[in-house]
């Protein structure tokens, strides 16, 4: 069992409502979700669409051709009528050319009805209809995300739509233990568990909707958000709170990003921690502000003026996000260091049905002293490099000293030539503690595969149920997922690559900038490189075609 | 140990106003009875800016122009500190410009004292946004071309609830301006005239000294008029006092769980505090 619904419409049709109701409906009803939303960069018009698949079994992706359209306007039915599966339906109050389709009867709706922006929930009755689902749990989810003034209409709407069709399926429902929840709101509660007291940023999609999200849970968790006036403002005060002692973060996309990058340098020789977020979208520039892309992963390595130890981790779905953030502020506050968290527009905004966060595994490691002995120097010289921390104004006599200039031990200004020779060398040993913390990347299919697939971040997802399919058809294939990604993890990659025959690259960008860095640090190299960067995600299938095309 | 105020040996030029400032700064300190781990000086990039190196107190020297956020993070997240910020004409009103600006927008609970030489005084004489017209400069060899900034004008116009000039070279009635901002509850801005002596030759010791005068005792700086009329008056007089003071709302005091509660950084953490946030999701 594996169906996808596409629903399409204009902005401001409703779209989000329809799509935010109907993923939890299918979850209720005990599927495995999958929901992909492609939207413009415009409040009104235009054409966005939501494409949501459910299953028994999990689903990682979403699909290229679909079982029901929901059309809210024509311009839908054109551009998606060819994904269309033979004996899927149309269901539309246009008048459209289509053979399976069925006519949503506007004006006896709105006779009945008095508000004429339910059009989207009589969608949704009919789609419940179609696949023999429970009208119950519809109600029960209308009932939980309606505001009562608005809930008797939209009852309405549903019930209209569901005695307008057929069912011509009868599902069955299963027990439904899992949350449904999107990278970037994954991200946020990931943050909020790990602590962050602290977060400011800048609107700037796709990372507007965890400034959003931690907005709004910010008086009821005691987090202070602040909306800065730039991003420049945004790292600053991010590094002058964390210096006070709470944590910290900032995120943006990276346009937001490059304005934090003197601040991101500064960071480095600070030695305090921060956790950044680099949301990616489609660049140069402004690029396209609602479109995917992964091509700031060397940006971000390589960011800043001077040279600093830093870590990257690029998020591979929701569940990561979760457990990665909160982890993030861990490592950073265990080696005073930024630690970036690369996302894109895709695994921001996309949602997946996964297990209940496990709260109580995550652990928060503030690496904090509370008395010291003798004078407290910030930048002491250590064999780890680290330095102790304590926080300003809580040890009496004791005073910090941060500083931007290259440092002596106490944090005041040098320029002599031994010392600092010296705390370049003592900032960066502390990337040899961490290069032995890193996690090595995932490992879907074969360990001993004849053909090695490498990725990193979001396109997990679609490689592997293009790996696992070509596992199940019986060729040799196995797939590399980096999240932490730099400092660079090598030791599965140095032992799979020796097996190897053929390795395949798989990223959204023009360059293959994780194959540079693979070949910058093992012996390897790609033999074949499947690169994307119109703006658009993998779907599992065309990791599959494409890999095929390549294997024979 | 830091337990007063230690000075340590500044790089600054013999005879700069900078350090009649850091007298100043240090006496408001001893005479608020606030102790070094008390207060924290935050700074940007520039001669003035190098204070939290001299004076024995909690520092945050950060990036040329950002000075006010990151003073912004730390009060927010330890609102018993003091947060003093200290940086130069060039740091505050060039390159920090809007956060300038956004900062009086918040009304947090800081003190600013920016040491206004009118001039770029560590990279070598080059115009800051407050040199005058005309003037030449070592960059700007046949004179500034732009109007200067006003920033007692724009702080008044911007609603800043504390507006003061002092003059580094009347110390008592500085650390009597110093103290006040220090005390005043939200953001206060002291623009304290400093002569340069290697790179300004035009706004010399003896230029402030011959202009500046006391605004005098019957003057009330609870009117906004009157405190535009005196931050307009910068020529052959220049008034020195506290020209705008009322109370106002702090950044601070609009959140509720940091006016009632503890300090943001005293909060213990435990991640299931947070569970119950997964149920929207469920
Ligand atoms: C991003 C950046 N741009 C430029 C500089 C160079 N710079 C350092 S201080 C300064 C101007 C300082 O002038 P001001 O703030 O008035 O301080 P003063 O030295 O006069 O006290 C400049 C341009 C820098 N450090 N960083
Ligand atoms: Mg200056």
């Amino acid at each position: 069992m594996d169906y996808s619904i596409l629903v399409g419409g204009a902005a401001g049709q409703g779209l989000d409502t329809l799509a935010n109701i109907l993923e939890k409906i299918l979850k209720r009803c005990g599927f495995y979700v999958f929901t992909h939303r492609d939207y413009m960069s415009r409040v009104r018009g235009g054409h966005n669409f939501t494409q949501i698949r459910f299953s028994d079994k999990e689903v990682y992706s979403f699909k290229d051709q679909v079982d029901l359209i929901l059309a809210l306007n024509k311009e839908s039915f054109i551009l998606h009528k060819d994904r269309l599966k033979e004996d899927g339906i149309i269901i539309s109050h246009e008048e459209l050319e289509a053979d399976n389709f069925i006519k949503l009867p506007l004006k006896e709706i709105k006779n009945k009805i008095k508000n004429p922006k339910v059009l989207n929930i009589v969608g949704m009755g009919a789609i419940l209809k179609y696949f023999g689902l429970p009208l119950d749990i519809g109600k029960e989810v209308l009932e939980s995300s309606f505001k009562k003034k608005y809930l008797e209409d939209n009852m309405l709407a549903l019930l209209a739509g569901y005695d307008l069709i057929e069912a011509k399926y009868k599902l069955p429902t299963f027990k439904d233990k899992n949350i449904i929840i999107s990278g970037n709101k994954a991200l946020a509660l990931g943050a909020i568990a790990a602590g962050c007291k602290f977060y400011c940023g800048y609107p700037m999609t796709p990372s507007t909707s965890i400034l959003t999200y931690i907005s709004s849970k910010a008086n009821e968790m005691g987090i202070v958000v602040d909306q800065v006036e730039d991003e420049i403002a945004a790292l600053n005060m991010a590094l002058g709170a964390s210096f006070a002692g709470v944590r910290a973060m900032t995120a943006s996309s990276g346009g937001g990003f490059a304005l934090m990058v003197e601040a991101l340098s500064f960071a480095g020789i600070l030695e305090v921690p921060v956790v950044i977020v680099n949301a990616q979208r489609v660049g140069p520039a402004t690029g396209m502000a609602t479109r995917t892309e992964q091509s700031d992963l060397r940006f971000v390595i390589h960011a800043g003026h001077g040279e600093f130890p830093r870590m990257v981790i690029a998020l591979r779905d929701p569940e990561d996000a979760f457990y990665q953030t909160a982890r993030a502020f861990n490592i950073s506050d265990k080696y005073q260091m930024p630690v970036i968290i690369l996302t894109d527009l895709y695994l921001a905004d996309y949602s997946k049905t996964i297990k209940p966060f496990d709260f109580s595994s995550i652990s928060i490691e503030r690496y904090i002293d509370k008395e010291v002995g003798g004078r407290y120097k910030k930048y002491e010289i250590t064999e780890s490099g680290i330095s102790r921390r304590i926080i300003p104004g809580k040890i009496e006599g004791q005073i910090v000293l941060g500083d931007s200039h290259e440092h002596d031990e106490c944090g005041h200004i040098t320029e002599d030539p031994d010392l600092r020779t010296k705390m370049v060398l003592k900032r960066m040993r502390k990337l040899e503690a961490l290069e032995q913390e890193v996690e090595e990347p995932w490992l879907i299919g074969n360990e001993e595969a004849e053909n090695l697939i490498v990725c990193w971040g979001s396109t997990y997802g679609a490689v592997k149920e293009a790996v696992d399919r070509l596992n199940e058809e019986g060729l040799s294939i196995g797939a590399l997922v980096f999240g932490d990604i730099w400092p660079f993890p090598t030791n599965k990659l140095m032992k799979l690559g020796k097996r190897a025959k053929t390795i395949i690259d798989i990223e959204q960008n023009a360059t293959g900038q994780l194959d540079s860095i693979i070949r910058e640090k093992t012996p390897f190299g790609a033999d074949y490189k499947i690169l994307k960067f119109n703006g658009r995600p993998f779907s599992g299938d065309e990791v599959y075609s494409r890999l095929k095309s390549i294997l024979g | 140990m830091a337990d007063r105020y230690e000075l340590h040996e500044p790089s600054w030029c013999p005879g700069c106003g900078n350090y009649m400032i850091r007298t100043a700064l240090k006496m408001a300190l001893e005479e608020l009875n606030i102790k070094p781990h008390e207060v924290v000086i935050v700074s940007g990039i520039g001669q003035a800016a190098k204070m939290p190196h001299y004076i024995s107190v909690n520092g945050f020297n950060g990036l040329h122009g950002r000075a006010i956020p990151p003073a912004i993070g730390i009060k927010m997240a330890n609102k018993d500190l003091h947060v003093i910020v200290e940086s130069g004409d060039g740091d505050t009103y060039g390159e920090g410009g809007n956060h300038f600006i956004h900062g009086i927008r918040r009304n947090i609970d800081i003190a600013h004292f920016v040491h206004n030489n009118q001039i770029y005084g560590l990279t070598k004489g080059q115009a800051s946004p407050t040199t005058a017209m005309g003037q030449i400069t070592t960059l700007q060899f046949d004179g500034v071309k732009v109007e200067p900034l006003n920033p007692l004008a724009l702080a008044l116009t911007m609603g800043a609830g504390f507006v003061a000039r002092g003059f580094s070279g009347d110390i008592p009635h500085l650390v009597g301006l110093m103290k006040e901002a220090i005390k005043y509850k939200g953001y206060a801005l002291v623009d304290i005239l400093q002569p340069c002596v290697v790179w300004n030759r035009v706004n010399t010791f003896s230029w402030y000294k011959n202009r500046v005068y006391h605004l005098p005792e019957s003057y009330d700086y609870t009117n906004k008029e009157e405190a535009m009329k005196k931050a307009l008056e910068f020529g052959d007089r220049i008034p020195i006092g506290i020209l705008y003071k009322v109370e106002k709302e702090t950044y601070l005091d609009r959140f509720d769980f940091i006016k009632e509660g503890p300090p943001l950084v005293d909060v213990e953490l435990n991640p299931l505090d947070a569970e119950r946030l997964m149920e929207e999701f469920r």
